[in-house]
């Protein structure tokens, strides 16, 4: 906790970001090459879905990084609103374009897996409806901070957007076991072992981390770009 | 790849339009505030800007 404190200091977190930026590039790179040779050539057809279920390895990680994400930008508004950090804006700023992308492509791909599964490329079903709504609440967050002439109160009305949001991550998670639907139940996080065979969880894995590190440094990258920005902004007011 | 490998193929092209378009937009909007830092002589620390004013 004393390190996020450090980190809250915009200055110490550019020199941060920098430090660690070009070995985070090398990561993500690592794990799309090693990731995309296990998911499309090395692992072997499911046994009901067949070569389909491909698509959950692209699939299932956005799902989580954009679920991740909203999490994230949910704990920067709390930090913003109670404690006043001065990165925590910049950060959700720089986030929510990102969880929003994530969401989008799981949106997306989760259509192109259910058409050749369920026969429709879309169904107003528990899951993909508040997976939706999370996509709608990504671009209210990016609109309402970008809505104001003063920066700051665009920033306080996202935060508390942020933090009523929340409370849809729990219903994307549980909608599966609460509604019937057409959305498969949970595979890998349940109380007990995972539902799903070692030949494909590890590719899954593999490509679930890849997809953590290009999040991570996405927001590295736009946070220090925010920063910048903001000294502009200053700057400009100085003049 | 099966009958359904339009539906693969076009999952991994979403992929790659979608998140690598916007790695290639968040490279850029840094290089460009970045440029326009560095022409209002404000990328470096304010100490060392003070001691060349």
């Amino acid at each position: 906790m004393a390190d996020l404190h450090f980190l809250a200091n915009p200055a110490r977190f550019r020199r941060f970001s920098q430090r660690v930026l070009p070995g985070l590039t090398f990561a993500t790179v690592l794990g799309f090459a090693v990731g995309l040779y296990l998911a499309l050539l090395q692992s072997p057809p499911d046994y009901q879905q067949g070569e389909t279920v491909r698509i959950m390895f692209v699939h299932v990680p956005s799902a989580w990084l954009s679920m991740a994400g909203y999490a994230l930008l949910a704990a920067l508004g709390a930090s913003l609103l109670v404690w006043r950090h001065p990165l925590a804006a910049l950060m959700a700023r720089a986030a929510a374009p990102v969880g929003a992308c994530f969401a989008l492509v799981c949106l997306a791909t989760g259509s192109l897996w259910g058409r050749p599964m369920w026969g429709a490329y879309w169904v107003w079903d528990a899951r993909l409806t508040s997976m939706l709504l999370l996509f709608f609440l990504y671009l209210g967050h990016i609109a309402l901070s970008r809505a104001y002439d003063d920066p700051d109160r665009g920033d306080r009305a996202a935060a508390i957007l942020a933090l009523v949001g929340v409370i849809n991550l729990p219903i994307i998670k549980f909608s599966v076991d609460w509604w019937n639907t057409l959305h498969q139940p949970a595979s890998l996080m349940r109380l007990d072992a995972p539902a799903i065979h070692p030949a494909i969880l590890m590719p899954l894995l593999w490509m679930a981390g890849s997809f953590l590190l290009l999040f991570i440094l996405l927001v590295l990258v736009r946070t220090e770009t925010e920063i910048d920005r903001r000294r502009l902004e200053i700057a400009d007011q100085n003049a | 790849m099966s009958s359904y490998g339009v539906f693969i193929l076009s999952a991994y092209l979403v992929v790659l339009v979608v998140l690598g378009g916007l790695t290639i937009a968040s490279l850029s909007a840094r290089s460009k505030v970045r440029r326009e830092l560095a022409a209002r002589g404000l990328d470096r620390p304010r100490e060392q800007r003070a001691r060349t004013t």
